[in-house]
């Protein structure tokens, strides 16, 4: 792990990786729209507003997976000083609160034609935009202090005592009674849903992957520029 | 395609107003973020090439007087 702990060897893997991770995530993307907009069926009950899922699906995914990078990399922040995860948690936390507001907004426009709201209390879409809050605060506390090491390191602190939400989100279809449905991907005894409409979301699913590591090198690469910055400014006048 | 069938592919079952604008805010918001990031990447790294050739002549000026 410390291999990477070098700034300027991520920067050299962020020129290197960044190119093809942009070009996998416009043909997976590509490929993902055509299967969800043209290529799959319609659903027997939901008729074409069932697309909307493969967007919607995707997105939480990535809202909960982003939350997990960013609890995992402030811990490793906090407990090694490995100054690349704190730079990471950092470079997440945008992304993140992008694909926690896209699953609630695209999840409003599924919701309204399916269930007659745009919007209910119940435990699912309330821990989900608990998680968007979380990332807003997150972004919140790491910008509010003059000293970013202690920014850095309050925020990390809520990145982790927020991670409990992550489970309850998961979760919250079966604990509780929910208007939303339970998991028909990830469960116990397989995916219930059919391969033709497996297909287009895994595609999209794989193309938000990689577009999350597309945009976090990016964001990472800035970050660690940005620090070169202060280190230089810093001494042009402390000469 | 046929004008038809793009009006029946267009009009998605009746949930036009419904699946269209989740692909496209998924869409806005995306590329939005992307172009962002971009943008940071390179302002930052245009800054610190800046920063370091104002160094270098800042320490270069007192030998040359010297």
């Amino acid at each position: 792990m410390h291999r990477y702990a070098n700034p300027s060897r991520v920067m050299r893997l962020s020129r290197l990786l960044v190119p093809w991770l942009g070009a996998a995530t416009a043909v997976l993307i590509a490929a993902g729209v055509y299967l969800a907009l043209v290529a799959s069926p319609a659903d027997y009950q939901q008729g074409e507003s069932v697309r909307i899922m493969y967007v919607h699906v995707p997105a939480a995914w990535m809202a909960m997976f982003c939350y997990a990078v960013l609890a995992g990399a402030s811990a490793v922040g906090l407990i090694w000083k490995h100054p690349v995860a704190e730079l990471a948690a950092k470079a997440t936390a945008p992304i993140g609160a992008s694909f926690t507001f896209l699953a609630l907004l695209t999840g409003s426009l599924w919701g309204k034609p399916m269930w007659g709201t745009w919007w209910v209390w119940d435990a699912r879409l309330t821990s989900v935009l608990i998680l968007f809050f979380l990332y807003l605060g997150y972004m919140a506390l790491h910008s509010a202090f003059d000293d970013p090491a202690r920014g850095a390191r309050a925020a990390a602190i809520m990145a982790l005592v927020g991670f409990v939400n992550v489970p309850i989100i998961k979760f919250s279809v079966d604990w509780w009674y929910t208007l939303h449905q339970p998991a028909s991907v990830f469960r116990l005894g397989g995916p219930t849903i059919d391969a033709s409409m497996l297909w287009p979301l895994g595609l999209m699913a794989a193309g938000f992957t990689t577009y999350y590591l597309y945009v976090v090198l990016l964001r990472l690469r800035a970050e660690i520029v940005a620090g070169k910055i202060r280190a230089l400014r810093l001494r042009q006048v402390h000469g | 395609m046929e004008t038809g069938s793009l009006s029946i592919f267009l009009a998605m079952g009746g949930y036009a107003a419904y699946v269209w604008p989740a692909f496209a805010a998924t869409a806005v918001v995306l590329i939005g973020l992307l172009v962002i990031s971009v943008r940071d990447v390179r302002c930052r790294e245009a800054d610190l090439l800046r920063l370091r050739a104002e160094m270098r002549e800042d320490r270069r000026e007192p030998t040359g007087e010297a």
